[in-house]
C-alpha cells in the first residue's frame, strides 16, 4: 500500500534524507527506531505533505497514487495520517468544530454524505470511550494547554475519529504514563484491520510491547541501516546504537 | 514665523469658507468661534503633523470631496431605513435614528421613560455649555472641524441609576448631495450615577459616492456607570471617516470601547480615555480587516490620573492586499496614579506583501509603583498551526479561514451583547471566508 524508493529530502538546502527505501503491505506494522536527529519525524513529515522539505530524489506511491504530487490535505483525505511527535496548539479553534469539519472534508473527497451534529456526536462518543479522553478536553480550544500525555491522546482520538489506511505515530508514546500508554496502544490495536498500514516512530521498546510491529527499522543519518523483526527492537534496548553506528561506518569505509 | 505648508491651509480656508451663510448657532458661538481660530491658525494636518504622519486624510479629503458643504436631509429616510432594518435592526433594544447627522425622532425608537435625548439646538444653555468641554477644540484639528461645522446634533441623558439591559443602537444614514458631501456628526452623552449602558453606532451609506464623515462623540460616564460602546465601520471604498471619541470616566466606573473596521476607504480613529478618579477602568478593543487600499489608523490614548485605576487595551489586525494599517496606542500613568494596571497589546498577520502596518506603543509613565505592558506582533499566518489543520484534511483555505477566525475570534469575544456579536460574527465570517 505503501512504497517508498530511494527518497531523498532536504530542509532550506540541506539533506536531511538520504535514500530511503521501504514498502509497507496492508495490515503491516512497521516500527521506525533510530538515534534522535537521525531523521525520523522528517520522514514521517514529508509523508504527510509539509512543504517546507524539498523532495529531491525517489518517489512515494501510496495505494497506486503519486503521494508527493498531492497536497496535505489530499493525502490526509486518501486516507494517510500522521500523530504528530509535537501537536500544534491552536488557540480560538474549538476542537469539535475542527475535527467535524475535517470528517466532513474527507467525506465530501470520499463522495459520502456530510455527518450531521447528531450523527457526529455519536460518533464523537464512541471514539473518545475507545481512547478514554475526557469530555472536558474536547470543549477546550484544540490542544490549547494540554499537557503533553493529553496532546498524545488527543492525536489518536483524532486519528480513531478519520480512521486512516495509513497511520504514522511519531513518538506517540513519549511524554505517557503506562497506563496511558496501554490505552492509546489498545486504541491504536483496535484500529487495526487487515488493510491498514502503521508505522510507529519510537524510542523505546516498552510501546513495542503492546504495538508488536513485523519490521523494525533503523534510521540513521538519514538512511535505513538495519531491518530486521521485533528482536531487533529488544537488541536496540539492550545494547543502544553504537555498535549499529560502528556497523555503519565499518562498512561504508 | 511664516512657514506656510500651502496645502492643509488651503483645505482649512476652504472649510472655513462653508461657514459663510450657514445659520447661527448662538448657543454654541463661543465653541465656534474658538473653532474657526484654531483652523485659521494651524490649518488642517499634512503627514508633517507627527500625529497624522502615516494618514493623508487631509490630502483625501482635498482630492477627492469635491463639495466641502454638508448635505440637506435625505428626503425618504423612510424608505431606505425600511429596506435595511436587517442591517441594524436589534430584535429588542432602543434605536436612535440620524439623517446625515441630524436627530430624526420620527424614525427612532425610543422611550422617555427611560432614557432622555434632545437635539442639540434644543438644548437649555447650561447643558449646551457641555457640549466641547469633554473633547475640546484644541485636542484634534477634526474636533475643531466638527464644532465650526456641525448644525445639529444629539445629547442623550441616561439619569442615575438607571440600568439599560437592552443595547441602544445609534444608527447615522449618510448621504451626499449637490449641496455638500462633509458631515459632521455631533454626540455628547452623560451617563449618571451608577447607571449602566450599551451603545452600538453604526453608519449607513446610501450610495457609494465619496463622502466624508467626521463625527465627535463626548462621553461623561459617572461614578460607579458601565458603559460598553461597539462601533461598526463598514462603509465602502470611497468613504473617509474621522472619528474622534473621548471618555471623560469617574471614579469606579467603567468604559468598554470595541471598534471594528471591517471596511472603508480611509478611516482615522481616535479615541481617548480619561480616568479622572480611582478604581476605574478603561478598555479599548478593536479589529481591523482590510483588503483593496483601505487604510484604518486607530490612534488610542489613556490618561491614567488617579491611583488603582486598570486599562486594557487590545486591537488586532488583518490586512491583504495593499491595505494599510496604523496602530499607535498611548498610555500616560500620572504621577499621582499609583498601583495603576495598564495593558496594551496590538497583534497584526499580513496576508500579502504589499500590505503595510505601523505600530507604536507611547508609554508616559511617572508614578513608580504601577504595572505596565504592552507588546506588538506582525506576522504571517502560523504555518505550524496551518500544516496541522491541512494533515487532517481540511482544506488550504478552509484551513486558514480557521486560523483568522480564531485571531478575530479574541476581540469579538468581547461583545456581550448576544444579538450584536451574532450579527458581527457573520459579517465578519462572510469576509475571512471558509464553509464551517
Ligand atoms: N530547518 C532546518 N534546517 C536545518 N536542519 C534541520 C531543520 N529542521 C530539522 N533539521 C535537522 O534535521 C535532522 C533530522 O531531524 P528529525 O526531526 O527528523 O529527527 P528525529 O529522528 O525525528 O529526531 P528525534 O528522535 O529527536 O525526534 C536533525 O539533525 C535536525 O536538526
Ligand atoms: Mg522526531
Amino acid at each position: 500500500m505503501l512504497s517508498i524508493k530511494n527518497l531523498h529530502a532536504s530542509i532550506e538546502g540541506t539533506p536531511i534524507l538520504k535514500g530511503i527505501s521501504l514498502e509497507i503491505k496492508p495490515g503491516e506494522v512497521h516500527a521506525i527506531m533510530g538515534p534522535n536527529g537521525s531523521g525520523k519525524s522528517t520522514l514521517a513529515s514529508v509523508l504527510a505533505g509539509r512543504e517546507e522539505y524539498e523532495v529531491t530524489e525517489g518517489e512515494v506511491y501510496f495505494k497506486g497514487k503519486n503521494l508527493l504530487e498531492l497536497s496535505p490535505e489530499d493525502r490526509a483525505r486518501e486516507g494517510v495520517f500522521l500523530a504528530f511527535q509535537y501537536p500544534v496548539e491552536i488557540p480560538g479553534v474549538s476542537s469539535t468544530n475542527f475535527l467535524r469539519t475535517a470528517v466532513n472534508q474527507v467525506r465530501e473527497y470520499r463522495g459520502q454524505e456530510p455527518l450531521d451534529a447528531v450523527k457526529f456526536l455519536s460518533l464523537m462518543k464512541e471514539k473518545m470511550k475507545l481512547v478514554e479522553i475526557d469530555q472536558k478536553l474536547l470543549s477546550r480550544a484544540l490542544n490549547e494547554g494540554f499537557s503533553g500525555g493529553e496532546k498524545k491522546k488527543n492525536e489518536i482520538f483524532q486519528m480513531a475519529v478519520l480512521e486512516p489506511t495509513l497511520a504514522i505515530l511519531d513518538e506517540t508514546d513519549s511524554g505517557l504514563d503506562i497506563d496511558a500508554l496501554k490505552v492509546v496502544a489498545n486504541g491504536v490495536n483496535q484500529l487495526k484491520t487487515k488493510e491498514n498500514g502503521t508505522i510507529v516512530v519510537t524510542h523505546y521498546q516498552r510501546l513495542l510491547d503492546y504495538i508488536v510491529p513485523d519490521y523494525v527499522h533503523v534510521l540513521f543519518d538519514g538512511r535505513i541501516v538495519k531491518s530486521g523483526s521485533k528482536d531487533l527492537a529488544l537488541e536496540l534496548e539492550d545494547k543502544g546504537y553504537d555498535w549499529i553506528k560502528e556497523e555503519v561506518s565499518g562498512t561504508t569505509v | 514665523m511664516t512657514v506656510s505648508i500651502k496645502k492643509d491651509h488651503k483645505l482649512a480656508d476652504a472649510f472655513l469658507s462653508v461657514t459663510e451663510g450657514m445659520q447661527d448657532l448662538t448657543l454654541y458661538s463661543n465653541l465656534k468661534k474658538s473653532a474657526k481660530d484654531i483652523l485659521a491658525d494651524s490649518g488642517m494636518p499634512t503627514l508633517k503633523n507627527e500625529e497624522y504622519k502615516y494618514t493623508a486624510i487631509s490630502k483625501r479629503i482635498s482630492d477627492q470631496i469635491t463639495h466641502l458643504g454638508t448635505p440637506s436631509s435625505i428626503s425618504d429616510l423612510q424608505h431606505e431605513v425600511h429596506a435595511r432594518e436587517n442591517l441594524f435592526q436589534l430584535e429588542e433594544g432602543y434605536t436612535l435614528v440620524c439623517n446625515n447627522g441630524i436627530f430624526d425622532e420620527r424614525l427612532s425608537k425610543i422611550d422617555p421613560q427611560v432614557f432622555q435625548v434632545e437635539s442639540l439646538k434644543e438644548l437649555k444653555e447650561e447643558k449646551a455649555a457641555q457640549i466641547g468641554a469633554v473633547e475640546k477644540n484644541e485636542s484634534d484639528p477634526f474636533t475643531a472641524l466638527n464644532s465650526l461645522l456641525f448644525l445639529d446634533g444629539l445629547r442623550i441623558d441616561i439619569p442615575e441609576g438607571k440600568i439599560i439591559e437592552k443595547p441602544l443602537m445609534l444608527v447615522n444614514f449618510v448621504k451626499p448631495d449637490q449641496k455638500g458631501s462633509c458631515i459632521h456628526p455631533r454626540v455628547f452623552i452623560h451617563v449618571g450615577k451608577n447607571a449602566q449602558l450599551t451603545l452600538i453606532e453604526q453608519t449607513i451609506y446610501l450610495g457609494e459616492d465619496p463622502v466624508f464623515v467626521n463625527s465627535v462623540t463626548e462621553w461623561m460616564v459617572g461614578q460607579n456607570a458601565h458603559v460598553r460602546n461597539y462601533k461598526l465601520q463598514n462603509g465602502h471604498k470611497n468613504d473617509l471617516v474621522v472619528s474622534n471619541t473621548r471618555s471623560e470616566i469617574h471614579q469606579d466606573a467603567s468604559f468598554t470601547s470595541i471598534v471594528l473596521s471591517l471596511e472603508g476607504g480611509m478611516i482615522r480613529n481616535n479615541l481617548s480615555l480619561d480616568l479622572k478618579a480611582s478604581k476605574c477602568e478603561g478598555n479599548m478593543y478593536g479589529l481591523y480587516l482590510l483588503n483593496g487600499k483601505t487604510h484604518v489608523d486607530n490612534h488610542t490614548n489613556v490618561d491614567h490620573t488617579k491611583p488603582h485605576s486598570e486599562s486594557n487595551e487590545l486591537y488586532k489586525g488583518i490586512l491583504a492586499d495593499q491595505s494599510r494599517g496604523v496602530f499607535n496606542g498611548k498610555i500616560f500613568v500620572r504621577q499621582d496614579a499609583q498601583k495603576t494596571n495598564a495593558f496594551q497589546q496590538n497583534n497584526n498577520i499580513l496576508l500579502s506583501e504589499d500590505a503595510t502596518i505601523n505600530t507604536k506603543p507611547q508609554l508616559e509613565i511617572w508614578a513608580d509603583d504601577v504595572k505596565c505592558s504592552h507588546g506588538c506582533t506582525t506576522g504571517q499566518l502560523d504555518e505550524e498551526a496551518l500544516f496541522y489543520l491541512r494533515a487532517r484534511g481540511i482544506g488550504k483555505d478552509a484551513a486558514k479561514a480557521f486560523l483568522l477566525h480564531a485571531f478575530a475570534g479574541e476581540v469579538l469575544d468581547q461583545l456581550k451583547d448576544e444579538g450584536f456579536k451574532e450579527y458581527c460574527e457573520k459579517v465578519v465570517h462572510a469576509r475571512l471566508g471558509g464553509n464551517y
